[in-house]
């Protein structure tokens, strides 16, 4: 009795705290309005399109900034501030578009884009994506100190007529136009801002599709229409506001329940309880590949091409999707090359076709006999398997470390690290096998396959094959698309035959969304998602 | 009283500068640091961004220049948040913590004491035996678990009135505070219940308390001026750390209701090796700590005369 009189009073408080605030409350989508709410994994850390490196910072800024071509529909590439163009073996022409302006109400010009690509490839920079300015002639001399930045080979013949030379011939060139590394940035503004550039929303100039109106750190974001969009006419929505940056799921999950955001991504855990609730789960093949690299460092037993061979030969990616991964939306990984990247006309896979490799546990055992002997082992040590500290990332090692131990009767070790320790530990060589993933930069099998060039920074086991060196350097020193198509076709069956790497899966993602949010692009490079040309319907 | 006061400000500074100390070694001493990202860099960019943050100087030059800013109250920038310093993190982000942990800390106390008060009355009976299940329960089961039902019971409640009662997550009114700042709280409140359950035992067999009895006093004025007065001391002792704890302590619950407190970035710090933001948050926490620590002292003083008395002799 006593009790639930308490109880009444209790909730009575908590009513009448609540009352005033049921109007104020975002809903997810809002038609007259306009309005869209989301939220965001996390605070993004760095706004300055010249340094910016995540997929945040990058969605943020593929509302607020465009480049001289922009991903339209279909993920077609369309102009952005450049209204024309034109591109051969040894450079580019933009010609940009008059009416194309800044937030501020000042025309965007080619000088904004000279000034930006300089400074992304100035040394003192330090910007971490310079690299991918290295079609431009002299970026990368540029970058490592031996010219000065003004040797970059962009112009700006006139306010509006901006003139690139190449490095060497660039088949994806135009792709990276819409790359956020090549946003333009204005001098006077960029100067003015000194250390503050990018640090709050002052500090910041748009010249695309929203504005960014709101940024509390750590807390909420809002970006509303921006007036000086050239193409503003497109845009439908008014705002798309983030009152939420929450890393955790299964929160996220609960406040597109609660009707307050309008989208989510799922992970295992809330995908079951999507299900549960019978919503509609899309799914969306977001451009990645995940792989175990193989240690080739001296004294290492996986640099040894038998050995690989069992390990690659007992490995079904087919089991790993279905029954490891179980969500929706990842695809067994068949080639280093994924089936959404272009070839010549079609898609790459669909012209040059990867290899079929079946588990034969007979044939697996033959070879780990063969590098027993060619090793001079009696026993093979156990193996490191360098993983990350995620739940996935767990058992997934765990299921490689059964798979090892009950067909080939090797042991291996699970070497779980946080992100930064992991990435030290793989940049020094310290593992026999590492669970790696690979983002696309932009669409051409390149962003792929230069990772196991000899040279490359990120090629963290040291594979190094004079064959694949060669066939990297046909691909960079060519336009002709044949000629580059035959050589990533050859790349291709040499990580499978070399077993330069084990091939595991093609990352997808599974999402919930409002039905009355229409036109959201999911995108594989670029601003993912895209709210551009997306509209609230009633 | 004042010495007193001197030298324990003294022994915390001395503390203070060892946190800092042992966190650089530490910090140090870990493989990986905060200029390595997923696409590796070339040598000229990693050299150029070692320079810029001061990460080429021998290691013993970085701790003098780094003691030497911290003096001057200045921990540097963000590594992994470009433009952003240290001291802004901290200036924006620790009052959203404290305004939570001390909502928290005002439920645990209220609720710690009354439902610890009356265990001790109702020893082994009843109300005993279901209070104290509930507090194991809340002692062992971790705060994303209540985090989780609290955020589900928000739905189910929003759901039942087809309204919006309680907002899910988010970050701007007292409605936002509510549900965190009581599942932040539960630990330490299941925690004082039994510190002040035993401390209440103790006195309700005491003598003064038999004297006042035998006095004729009222029952309610014996629990309010003798036993709750006397039971409550070690509650205020532990007040002090559990304060701290509570303001630093809410990592998961401030991610699971997307709260902007300062927690996030301790945390996210470590796992990034945002040194700058490691040893900026970290002296700041340890410094907070000590300093409520020594607040409970003096405050102590005041609630019990006996301790100040010897303090003074």
């Amino acid at each position: 009795m006593k009790i639930s009189k308490f109880l009444k009073i209790v909730s009575c408080f908590f009513c009448l705290l609540a009352l005033p605030n049921i109007n104020l409350m975002a809903q997810a989508v809002d038609f007259e309005k306009q309005k869209v709410t989301i939220a965001l994994a996390d605070e993004p850390p760095s706004l300055n399109s010249i340094k910016s490196t995540d997929q945040i910072s990058f969605f943020i800024l593929g509302h607020t900034n465009e480049g001289l071509l922009n991903y339209g529909k279909r993920n077609k590439l369309v102009a952005g501030v450049a209204e024309k163009w034109e591109v051969n073996d040894k450079g580019a022409k933009f010609w940009l578009r008059k009416n194309a302006k800044w937030s501020d109400g000042k025309p965007v010009t080619a000088h904004d884009f000279v000034f930006a690509w300089r400074t992304v490839v100035n040394p003192a920079t330090a910007s971490e994506y310079a690299f991918i300015m290295y079609p431009v002639k002299n970026a990368e001399a540029i970058t490592n100190g031996k010219k000065s930045p003004d040797t970059l080979g962009v112009k700006a013949i006139d306010d509006y007529t901006l003139e690139v030379t190449f490095e060497r011939p660039c088949g994806y060139f135009l792709g990276l136009m819409a790359f956020g590394t090549y946003y333009p940035v204005r001098e006077d503004f960029y100067k003015a801002q000194g250390e503050r550039y990018a640090a709050d929303k002052e500090n910041l100039l748009f010249n695309g599709a929203f504005k960014l109106t709101h940024w509390v750190h750590g807390a909420a974001l809002k970006l509303e229409k921006n007036e000086h969009y050239w193409n503003k006419e497109a845009v439908h929505l008014n705002e798309v506001d983030m009152p939420y940056i929450t890393a955790d799921a299964l929160a996220r999950f609960n406040l597109f329940k609660d009707g307050k955001i309008a989208s989510t991504g799922l992970d295992g855990e809330t995908l079951k309880n999507a299900l549960q609730n019978k919503y509609k789960i899309r799914k969306f093949s977001d451009g990645a590949i995940f792989y175990q690299e193989f240690n080739y460092r001296e004294g290492r037993v996986t640099a040894n091409i038998h050995f690989r061979k069992a390990l690659q030969l007992v490995f079904d990616p087919n089991e790993l999707v279905d029954k490891v991964v179980a969500v929706p939306g990842n695809i067994p990984a068949r080639s280093l090359i994924p089936l959404w990247v272009k070839g010549v006309e079609d898609k790459f896979r669909k012209e040059y076709p990867a290899k079929e490799i079946s588990v034969d546990i007979k044939k697996a055992k033959e070879h780990l006999a063969i590098a027993k002997k060619e090793l001079g082992l009696t026993e093979f040590p156990p193996l490191v398997l360098l993983v990350g500290d995620s739940p996935t990332a767990s058992k997934q090692a765990e299921y490689l470390q059964n798979l090892y131990k009950k067909n080939l009767g090797l042991d291996v070790k699970i070497d779980k690290q946080i992100f930064k320790q992991r990435l030290a530990k793989m940049s020094v060589g310290d593992f026999d096998l590492v669970s790696a993933g690979w983002g696309p930069d932009f669409n051409d099998p390149m962003t792929f396959a230069d990772l196991f060039a000899s040279w490359n920074e990120n090629n963290n086991g040291r594979y190094n094959n004079p064959e694949y060196d060669k066939l990297i350097r046909i691909a960079q020193n060519s336009a002709d698309p044949k000629i580059r198509m035959d050589a990533f076709s050859k790349m291709q069956d040499i990580i499978i035959d070399d077993v330069a790497i084990l091939l595991q899966y093609e990352a997808g993602s599974v999402y919930v969304q409002s039905r009355k949010l229409k036109g959201v692009a999911r995108r594989v490079i670029g601003a993912d998602p895209s709210y551009i040309n997306a509209r609230v319907v009633e | 009283m004042l010495l007193y006061s001197f030298k324990r400000l003294l022994y915390g500074l001395v503390t203070i500068w060892f946190i800092a100390t042992a966190t650089f070694i530490a910090m140090h001493s870990v493989p990986g640091d905060p200029l390595l990202n997923n696409k590796a860099v070339s040598e000229t960019i990693r050299k150029n961004l070692e320079k810029r943050y001061g990460l080429d100087k021998p290691l013993s030059q970085q701790y003098v220049i780094y003691i030497g800013n911290m003096l001057k109250g200045d921990f540097g920038v963000s590594f992994t948040q470009q433009n952003r310093r240290v001291n802004d993190i901290i200036r924006e982000h620790f009052p959203v913590s404290a305004v939570l942990g001390i909502l928290a800390i005002t439920f645990a106390t209220l609720g710690g004491i009354l439902w610890g008060a009356i265990t001790a009355l109702y020893r082994n009976k009843l109300p005993d035996i279901i209070i104290m299940f509930l507090v194991i329960l809340g002692i062992s089961v971790p705060s994303f678990v209540f985090a989780a039902l609290g955020q589900l019971s928000i739905i189910q409640m929003n759901d039942l009135f087809n309204r919006s009662i309680l907002p899910v997550a988010g970050w701007g009114d007292f409605t936002h505070m509510l549900m965190p700042a009581l599942v932040l709280g539960l630990g330490t409140m299941a925690f004082l219940v039994r510190l002040m359950r035993s401390s209440m035992l103790e006195v309700i067999n005491s003598d003064y308390v038999r004297t006042a009895k035998a006095k004729g006093l009222s029952p309610l004025k014996i629990f309010f001026s003798h036993q709750l007065r006397n039971a409550v001391l070690p509650v205020i002792t532990i007040l002090g750390p559990a304060i701290a704890a509570i303001t630093t302590g809410g990592f998961v619950v401030e991610q699971i209701f997307a709260i902007p407190g300062l927690g996030r970035y301790f945390v996210q710090a470590v796992q990034q090796s945002d040194y700058t933001v490691i040893m900026g948050t970290t002296v700041f926490y340890g410094a907070f700590l000590v300093f409520m620590v020594i607040l409970v002292d003096i405050v102590y003083g005041f609630v019990d005369p006996r301790i100040r008395i010897h303090a003074e002799s």
